[in-house]
């Protein structure tokens, strides 16, 4: 049985509970004096390394748990965030330009190097970060890598030969597959409910190992294929003001031709 | 292989046009409708069980609007009634199959090999499926292995390299221009409705089939049986939310209302974490995203990641009892009030009707 080795990458985004709001250009929406978290797919992923060593749920044991994000300086509070929760160690890859800059498919080529380098044997990745909404890297590393994908996970189990069980959210009820190590799982919502990083764990983040490379240290170049001509706001909608009981509603709906 | 090469080289040649003024007269440029020649559209169709997904249709919808040749492509076991039924899409030149029940469950770790050759063979510029499980499992990794950066979930297209797509939930929508030769695309299903299969006569051809060896064993399934419209394409849509206090409520209420109306039925991320209903039925930014004619949230507050799978619907009606839910904000109709009241008397009243 192999000792798992995960690696799991992470993202820095805007918080969930923020309103983005498209910028003056038209060019990205405001960033500066924006709350910034973890993609909470990824808090899903790092719960869930975490949870197969606390759990003692692989035969052959997790040997190591690492944790890596390419972003601006700022980023490195998710990776510290990341190793509070449990992780053993991080890679900050620097980009000079913010992070939503760089695309998936430059995002998957340097995770296939990093899975090179630091020997995983298991990349778990959020199903899709919430601000580009793409839901494309964990896929796109899978198929660089020639790996077998178990998407939008709701349980992962471990078996007996480095067999590895995934239940996956699918249209319409849910799908189980099973593959080998090495492979790819992308987390959804549920699979498990992060946990809060504790303020002595957090201290202790603070004093694990964080290394910090450049894109052309993994042979990377950021080399955008989409060129964002314009970003809007989309069409405001107008709320239609309310009614005073079931009858109102009726006739209102069928005002609207909703009935 | 010659010839797609060639066709790529001439789009790109195309391409390159506006940009630089001081180009010579080249062949295409008196002629900009030769692009539309070259330019070719493969639609990748589900199929489950034998029977054509018909919402996977929307990808011929949005080829048309790209212009150029349209081909569809479906494998699976006994694939030919699928097949020909794809193949009655007007303004479908050809449908490709390939029968082979490796390809039943639709695992992109042999799919996509079998896409790419596909792809490969017929040198389409232009790949496009739904953005559904499906596609966004195979499709990623297509776009990998060809080197493109797919374009997910786009709600619009503006010429052959250019696509409306949203961002952030919903809160902001992004024009991208690609520069790939091969555009890998998702499409937002209540984006482009689903072409309708008559009027047309394409051929329907044998694909070629790289029989992969697949690393992954599909074990088993369970999906959610209803005889309810789907929740994706239904016209109408009933969807509860934390309000409803427990499954035996939600089920009490919401069903028979879904049922007056003819509605599928959804629910918030809360009502399917609290176990109110399946997973399947989340409508959110990381769940479905609807845009029906009716959609009537009751007891949803209207958190962001909600708005960002109902906002498109045609008319939104809300039953809610706090009169601040951000969900009265986008509602073209509110009601507030108590819902254990409402959604009965509602209920009644649709049904006499």
């Amino acid at each position: 049985m192999s000792a798992l080795r995960i690696l799991v990458p992470i993202k820095r985004v805007i918080d969930y509970a923020v309103k983005p709001r498209v910028n003056k250009a038209q060019t990205g929406v405001e960033i500066a004096g924006v709350k910034h978290s973890m993609n909470p797919f990824d808090e899903l992923s790092v719960e869930e390394a975490v949870r197969i060593r606390d759990e003692d749920r692989a035969p052959g044991g997790v040997e190591d748990i690492c944790v890596i994000t390419a972003g601006p300086g700022k980023a490195a509070d998710v990776l510290r965030t990341a190793m509070a929760m449990g992780a053993d160690r991080a890679i900050h890859v620097e980009v000079k330009e913010w992070v939503e800059q760089l695309e998936p498919l430059s995002v998957a080529k340097l995770l296939r190097t990093t899975v090179d380098v630091e020997k995983s044997n298991l990349v778990i990745l959020g199903k899709q970060s919430i601000d580009d909404d793409s839901a494309q890297t964990g896929q796109m590393l899978a198929g660089l890598l020639g790996w077998p994908q178990a998407t939008q996970a709701s349980k992962v189990t471990f078996g007996e030969n480095d067999t590895v069980e995934v239940t996956k959210e699918v249209d319409g009820g849910v799908e189980t597959v099973r593959a080998k190590l090495p492979m790819v799982i992308t987390t959804d919502l549920r699979l498990n409910e992060p946990r809060y990083a504790s303020l002595p764990n957090i201290m202790k983040a603070k004093k694990k190992p964080l290394v910090k490379l450049a894109l052309s240290d993994l042979g990377i170049a950021n080399e955008r294929r989409l060129k964002i001509l314009k970003v809007e706001e989309p069409p405001p909608r107008q709320g239609g003001g309310k009614v005073e009981d079931v009858d109102g509603l009726i006739s209102k709906l069928k005002e609207l031709g909703a009935l | 292989m010659l010839f797609s090469t060639a066709k790529r080289t001439a789009l790109r040649s195309i391409n390159n046009l506006p940009r630089s003024a001081s180009l010579s007269p080249g062949l295409f440029h008196n002629n900009p409708s030769a692009l539309r020649r070259l330019l070719s559209s493969l639609a990748v169709l589900e199929q489950r069980d034998g029977k054509l997904n018909h919402s996977s249709l929307s990808a011929i919808t949005a080829a048309k609007k790209l212009g150029g040749s349209i081909h569809g492509f479906v494998a699976g076991s006994n694939i030919k009634a699928v097949a020909e039924e794809a193949a009655k899409v007007e303004g479908v030149e050809k449908i490709i199959a390939v029968d082979n029940a490796a390809y039943d469950k639709g695992l992109p770790e042999n799919y996509a090999p079998l896409l790419i050759e596909n792809i490969k063979k017929g040198g389409y510029t232009h790949i496009i499926a739904g953005h559904t499980a499906f596609g966004k499992s195979l499709m990623p990794r297509v776009a990998a292995l060809l080197d493109s950066q797919q374009i997910s979930d786009i709600t619009a297209i503006e010429d052959e390299n250019t696509f409306v797509r949203p961002i952030y939930a919903g809160n902001a929508i992004a024009t991208v221009e690609s520069t790939d030769e091969i555009k890998i695309i998702t499409l937002r299903g209540t984006a482009f409705p689903a072409a309708e299969a008559h009027g047309g006569s394409a051929a329907v051809e044998d694909g070629v089939d790289p029989n992969v060896e697949i690393s992954i064993e599909w074990v088993s399934e369970d999906l959610a049986k209803s005889d309810r419209p789907d929740l994706a394409t239904a016209g109408r849509v009933v969807s509860g939310g934390r309000g409803l206090k427990s499954k035996k409520d939600f089920d009490r209420l919401m069903l028979p209302l879904a049922d007056s109306l003819g509605a599928a039925v959804g629910a918030s991320r809360a009502a399917v974490d609290s176990g109110y209903a399946d997973n399947s039925l989340q409508v959110g930014q990381t769940g479905k995203v609807v845009a029906p004619q009716l959609y009537m949230a009751v007891g949803i507050s209207g958190a962001i990641q909600h708005l960002a799978g109902m906002k498109d619907s045609k008319v939104i009606a809300a039953i809610n009892k706090d009169a601040d839910a951000p969900i009265f904000q986008v509602a073209d109709v509110g009601l507030v009030g108590d819902l254990f009241k409402q959604v009965p008397e509602l209920t009644e009243k649709l049904k006499s009707s």
